[in-house]
């Protein structure tokens, strides 16, 4: 039987005044990998935000619970602490603060930080200020070179494809299927991942288990990632969503 | 010398090591005015009394007051009024000290008022490096240090200071110091205090000659109950001449006055000043007064001033890594005031970053 990571029940989030969440539920089992498309403003940042616990993210009504306990009462290095890790799609400059710095501190040992630097290319950039004039491709690959190091039992990745040319994506995503154990047999991976994306493009690098559709706020529809991802293709996201639903009323 | 085991931690804190295991060019310590080592390891260096020195060379004495004002205000008058106490150290024309030379004045004795007068000579082509720490007994919770120190960089020679400050609560520290820079002469100066004092005011000036730069780097870190007035000055009266004064501010709590003054007076002069400050929070305050005067028409000078406090994104960022709120804070901390000192040989770099280190574990944030 498989075992829920992660389960979230009607949860409902707002920034400020502004309701961003309204009523979503998602059930993430140990070892799959889910993918959630929607457009620009639909709410995906804001979910993986309110699971890591940011607080600028106000959890209105809903839960959230993570390996069968509610983590809504849990700090964000808390929640880290338990396995929930998040690579930001654009993370803010620290000034002062280099990766490499930021590693020790995490207790990583010098050994692992210069091996993973090396598989990500990133050697140069260890002792510059984190984000500090890297490039699109540079600031994820120092996302995931970090990812790799807490080595979570969920992986959330807040669109891995964004501002990455072609090469940097085989070898961003060689290190994210490392991290989610995707050379394990299915039965033997226990890694799960949330991946969000509006261009779907990483699900051609990454296999994903389930697919679900963002809009407004609302989870809508749920299926074969591959699929979704055509009809969202040939149809956009609204027309994808009303088509997933009639095929599911069949 | 009866220095007892926290005595001689004290002065390990501002960078003395008295154990010899650290290599030093040579040793200057005074503890309340009595001068308690002084010695030279090293070919083409001096270091001698000023008492002495006044008697050994008679050029000496037109050192003395020679660039700082005796009227200056009543702290100068009050040093000039004794008996030199302080140093005399010479890096001989064409000597390389590249080893850092070590001196401390220590209070020994609560509620002592120490006044020093130091003279401080590279001559052509040398090149110099001190480290200056200034503390107190750990019982000594009162107490005063005025100090008048003058610095003579010749012709193309290289001196830098390092000052570091450790005082107690309650006591009073008034440095008075301007630099003569010669003729591509490079002189950096570096102050750093991480701990409370009741008032330090100071605002070095370096006149620079031809070609010759000037660099002043502070960092501080003000908790609660700290005053600080302090900064640094640099006139570039001919042609060509360079200045730099960066400072990195941090209020715990603290008030701090951070203050830059850039004077270009003659041709193809540059100057930059930088002035960054972060409150951590309320009841102190940062006040940065940067001043360019540019009197030249070649002459270019900026500057650029930052207080605030660290942005919520970088904490929550960090705490996405697994880091709580203080360690996250802590680490921005450190990362801010670990400023790389341009020009310093690794071996003073690495006693600087050692006691930023130290001082990070010790303090509350």
């Amino acid at each position: 039987m498989s075992i829920s990571l992660l389960k979230i029940n009607n949860l409902k989030v707002r920034i400020g005044d502004k309701i961003i969440l309204r009523e979503v539920n998602l059930n993430i089992e140990e070892g799959t990998v889910h993918v959630i498309f929607g457009p620009n403003g639909s709410g995906k940042t804001t979910l993986v935000g309110a699971i890591m616990g940011l607080p600028q993210y106000e959890i209105v009504a809903g839960n959230i619970k993570f390996k069968g306990k509610s983590i809504l009462p849990l700090a964000v290095h808390e929640r880290v602490k338990l396995g929930i890790s998040l690579a930001f799609q654009r993370p803010p400059i620290v000034k002062g603060v280099s990766l490499f710095h930021l590693l020790k501190a995490l207790k990583k040992s010098e050994k692992d930080i210069l091996s993973s630097a090396e598989s990500l290319n990133l050697k140069d950039y260890l002792y510059r200020d984190i984000n500090k004039e890297f490039s699109g491709g540079e600031i994820k690959r120092s996302e995931i070179l970090q990812m790799k190091l807490m080595d979570p039992s969920l992986l959330m990745l807040d669109e891995p494809e964004s501002g990455v040319d072609f090469e940097n994506i085989t070898l961003l995503s060689k290190i994210i299927k490392e991290t989610l154990e995707k050379e394990l047999p299915i039965i033997k991976r226990k890694k799960s991942g949330l991946i969000i994306t509006h261009t779907g493009f990483i699900i051609q690098h990454i296999r994903t288990d389930v697919g679900h559709v963002i809009l407004n706020g609302r989870i809508l529809c749920s299926g074969n990632p591959q699929e979704i991802l055509e009809r969202i293709r040939k149809y956009g996201f609204e027309k994808c969503v009303e088509c997933m639903k009639k095929k599911g009323n069949e | 010398m009866e220095l007892s085991e926290s005595d001689t931690q004290k002065l390990q804190k501002v960078g003395y090591d008295s154990s010899g295991t650290i290599p030093r060019a040579g040793t200057f310590l005074t503890k309340d005015h009595e001068i308690v080592s002084s010695e030279t390891k090293e070919k083409g260096l001096e270091i001698i009394p000023l008492k002495t020195a006044l008697q050994k060379y008679p050029w000496v004495e037109d050192l003395v007051f020679g660039l700082v004002s005796k009227e200056k205000d009543n702290y100068t008058r009050e040093v000039a009024q004794r008996t030199p106490v302080g140093y005399f150290i010479r890096a001989f024309p064409g000597a390389k000290i590249t080893i850092p030379v070590q001196s401390c004045f220590f209070i020994k004795t609560a509620r002592f008022s120490q006044m020093v007068h130091n003279i401080i000579v590279a001559e052509p082509n040398s090149e110099l490096h001190i480290i200056t720490g200034c503390t107190t007994a750990s019982y000594v919770k009162q107490g005063s240090h005025l100090g008048v120190t003058e610095f003579y960089v010749k012709e193309n020679a290289r001196l830098s200071y390092t000052m570091i400050h450790d005082w107690a609560p309650q006591v009073r520290v008034f440095p008075r110091s301007v630099a003569m820079i010669e003729s591509g002469g490079v002189f950096i100066s570096n102050y750093i205090a991480l701990t409370v004092a009741e008032m330090v005011q100071m605002y070095p000036l370096a006149m620079v000659k031809k070609k010759g730069i000037a660099r002043f780097n502070s960092i501080i870190y003000a908790p609660q109950g700290a005053h600080f007035d302090l900064g640094a000055a640099a006139k570039l009266v001919e042609p060509e001449a360079r200045a730099e004064i960066i400072s990195r501010v941090v209020s715990d709590g603290g008030e701090v006055t951070a203050r830059g003054y850039l004077e270009g007076g003659a041709a193809n002069t540059r100057g930059h000043m930088e002035c960054s400050g972060l409150l951590l929070q309320d009841g102190g305050f940062i006040h940065a007064v940067p001043e360019l005067k540019g009197n030249f028409p070649t002459t270019d000078l900026s500057h650029e001033a930052a207080v605030g406090k660290i942005a919520d994104e970088e904490i929550h960022y960090l705490m996405t890594r697994g880091l709580d709120e203080d360690a996250a804070i802590s680490l921005i901390v450190r990362g801010f005031l670990d400023v790389r000192l341009k020009g310093l040989p690794p071996e003073l770099q690495h006693t600087i970053d050692t006691m930023i280190e130290k001082a990070s574990l010790e303090s509350s944030w």
